[in-house]
């Protein structure tokens, strides 16, 4: 089976994110860049099917600029097969456009199986995976928490509101992964080693329109400094006025 | 959880390595910051090694680096060094277990063992399922080796061994112990399996510095080893565990650094964030500035240095004075900065709740270790006039 991750580079969620000069974008200076963390779920889940036996291999596609070579190159330390860049222009590209593009590179590389998180940190958006299962006429799975495969039978567990739903999928499907289905492994040094010797095929990526376009980003206004309003027994009054009256909280 | 991006004053990390070795720098890095760091001052007091960082440590492929055809990985002497600065920047202790490992106990039954020592002990060593030690101290003798009063005496069904080792680094959890012993020929390395009769590895306690790492005693009582304990491309005198510490020296140099490191980041987190002179931090004043100055100078020299040596390891080019000079200065700027860092956090600096005393402490043991501070002058010494002043 040729299962298929798909990876984004997106901004260390640790990073301290600044707005760029054209208030649309973030400005990408100091900041360290990583694989999505829910891509990184969908990728280490794919290596544990590959690594149980049966012949499969994984291939990581990242729609990205030249940069995203690093977290690919990451992606095969940690045990992928092969890397697919497919380079970004300069357009502006929302969920409906990476879509377009990445749904024109699967049709060409027919994985049996697509794995993704079910969101990116950046954009928060969560909506590729529908769109990608969309355009290729395939199933969609999302938020996946359990993995089964037997044979070419695939089950997954889904989180929903307040239960568990259990589902069978036809492949070839696209799933989107939920945190807590598989840890990611710390990448091995050997691992790193052999990586160098593995291929990151690069194509141009589909234009597309977008059908949402950004018009401004605005960081969240600065939190007001607490206030203190006295201490001890004797400033109770005052913090419950200041509740009541000020906040209206109680 | 932010991830400690380092000062790298001068862009080293960035104009000077690899995207490979970038790599190995991170991947430990992230194991180091998750899964050591939390816990480790807690080991510490406990005096307690936690067995699953072996595990974990071989899972990563830090255990064998360069035993391709035994299953480890084909890193050069650059991402092992890398490798050892990652991990002393979590515990000089850790650090500690897989330089014997790698450099005291792979390094030999490799470099001067049978093929049948070598299948028998290697592939477990790189799995992290077998543990070794490296047996050349003694009570009596440390700076000087040669007075070793341990001896092998050569008997009919192999050899019988007498005498004590000191501050043998997993000597307790070690499967098997390279020990060197006086022959009547000269001293040789044997490897003693745990359960020999008349072979015992009782612990030391009682330690203030490396406590988060074993430290035994390995004692010889009229100890029968077979005829294929002995290692036989162990030429009879030093000269195979002086090679065998020079490895280890390397490794020591570069994990030196992450203790600088960790200490200059604790210590400008600390004085950047205090105030206590008219609402300012400590670092607006002109000693602590000069202190944080000298700190990240001398850790940017320390890096440098061990990256030349490093990189003339690599080419064939590096010999035993090169990692003397970097194993003496990087320890001792390592213990001063550790030191310095201490003092500038005032009280807190001796509680676990900060790393730097840890630090402090056992640099203690790693500037005293793997020849002593002065032995590495004077091996230096002897390297530049060639005139040996050892005794």
């Amino acid at each position: 089976m040729k299962i298929l991750t798909l990876l984004k580079r997106v901004p260390d969620t640790a990073a301290k994110i600044r707005v760029a000069g054209d208030g649309k974008r973030i400005d990408p200076a100091g900041v360290e860049f990583v694989i999505n963390p829910y891509d990184e779920i969908a990728l280490e889940q794919a290596l544990r099917v590959k690594e149980a036996g049966g012949g499969h291999s994984v291939a990581v596609l990242c729609l990205g600029t030249k940069d995203a070579t690093k977290e690919i190159r990451t992606a095969l330390a940690m045990g992928a097969d092969e890397g697919i860049l497919l380079i970004d222009g300069a357009g502006e590209r929302d969920a409906a456009a990476s879509a377009a593009a990445l749904a024109a590179a699967l049709s060409e590389v027919k994985p049996d199986l697509i794995l993704c998180g079910w969101k990116a940190v950046d954009t928060d958006d969560g909506a590729v995976p529908h769109l990608l299962a969309a355009r290729l006429g395939l199933p969609c799975v999302t938020l996946v928490t359990k993995f089964v495969l037997d044979g070419t039978a695939l089950t997954l567990h889904r989180e929903v509101e307040g239960a568990e739903e259990v589902v069978s999928v036809k492949l070839p499907a696209v799933v989107s992964v939920q945190k807590g289905l598989a840890e990611p492994r710390y990448t091995s040094l050997k691992g790193i080693m052999m990586a160098k010797k593995k291929t990151i095929a690069e194509k141009p990526g589909a234009a597309a329109e977008p059908k949402v376009r950004i018009l401004a980003l605005e960081p969240p206004p600065e939190r007001k400094a607490g206030r203190i309003v006295g201490t001890g027994p004797e400033a109770v009054p005052a913090l419950v006025k200041a509740l009541s009256e000020e906040q209206k909280l109680i | 959880m932010a991830r400690f991006k380092g000062a790298d004053f001068l862009s080293i990390m960035e104009t000077q390595f690899t995207e490979e070795e970038r790599m190995v720098r991170d991947s430990v890095r992230e194991w180091v910051e998750d899964r050591v760091i939390p816990v480790v001052d807690r080991c510490y007091q406990e005096d307690r090694f936690p067995l699953e960082w072996k595990d974990e440590l071989a899972k990563l492929g830090a255990l064998g680096p360069g035993l391709v055809e035994y299953g480890g990985g084909d890193l050069s002497h650059v991402c092992r060094g890398l490798i050892y600065r990652e991990l002393e920047r979590g515990d000089s202790g850790l650090r500690s277990f897989a330089s014997v490992m790698n450099s005291l106990v792979m390094f030999p039954i490799r470099a001067y063992g049978t093929k049948a020592q070598q299948d028998r002990w290697l592939p477990g060593m790189i799995r992290g399922e077998k543990v070794g030690c490296f047996g050349l101290t003694e009570p009596d003798f440390g700076s000087n080796p040669g007075g070793m009063l341990t001896r092998a005496e050569k008997v009919k069904d192999g050899w019988l061994l007498n005498g004590t080792k000191r501050w043998i680094t997993n000597g307790t959890i070690s499967d098997v112990a390279i020990v060197f012993a006086k022959t009547a020929e000269g001293i040789r390395g044997f490897l003693v399996e745990k359960g020999t009769p008349g072979f015992s590895a009782p612990v030391i306690r009682q330690k203030w510095s490396l406590r988060a790492s074993i430290t035994s005693e390995l004692i010889l009582e009229d100890c029968l080893v077979p005829e294929d304990a002995l290692l036989p491309g162990t030429s009879i005198g030093l000269k195979a565990p002086l090679t065998c510490l020079s490895e280890a020296r390397y490794g020591i140099a570069w994990g030196a650094v992450g203790v600088m490191e960790a200490c200059y980041e604790e210590a400008f987190d600390y004085v950047m964030t205090r105030r206590q002179f008219e609402d300012k931090p400590l670092a607006s004043h002109q000693l602590v500035q000069q202190r944080l100055s000298t700190i990240l100078t001398e850790t940017v020299k320390a890096e440098l240095l061990v990256l030349q040596v490093g990189r003339l390891k690599d080419l064939g080019l590096a010999n035993h004075a090169h990692i003397s000079m970097a194993k003496r200065n990087n320890c001792e700027w390592a213990l001063d900065i550790a030191r310095t860092a201490r003092d500038m956090l005032g009280a807190s600096g001796i509680t676990y709740e900060y790393r730097c005393g840890r630090h402090m402490m056992n640099m203690e043991s790693v500037k005293t270790y793997e020849g002593a501070h002065d032995v590495h002058h004077l091996i230096l010494g002897d390297y530049i006039t060639g005139i040996p002043a050892y005794s």
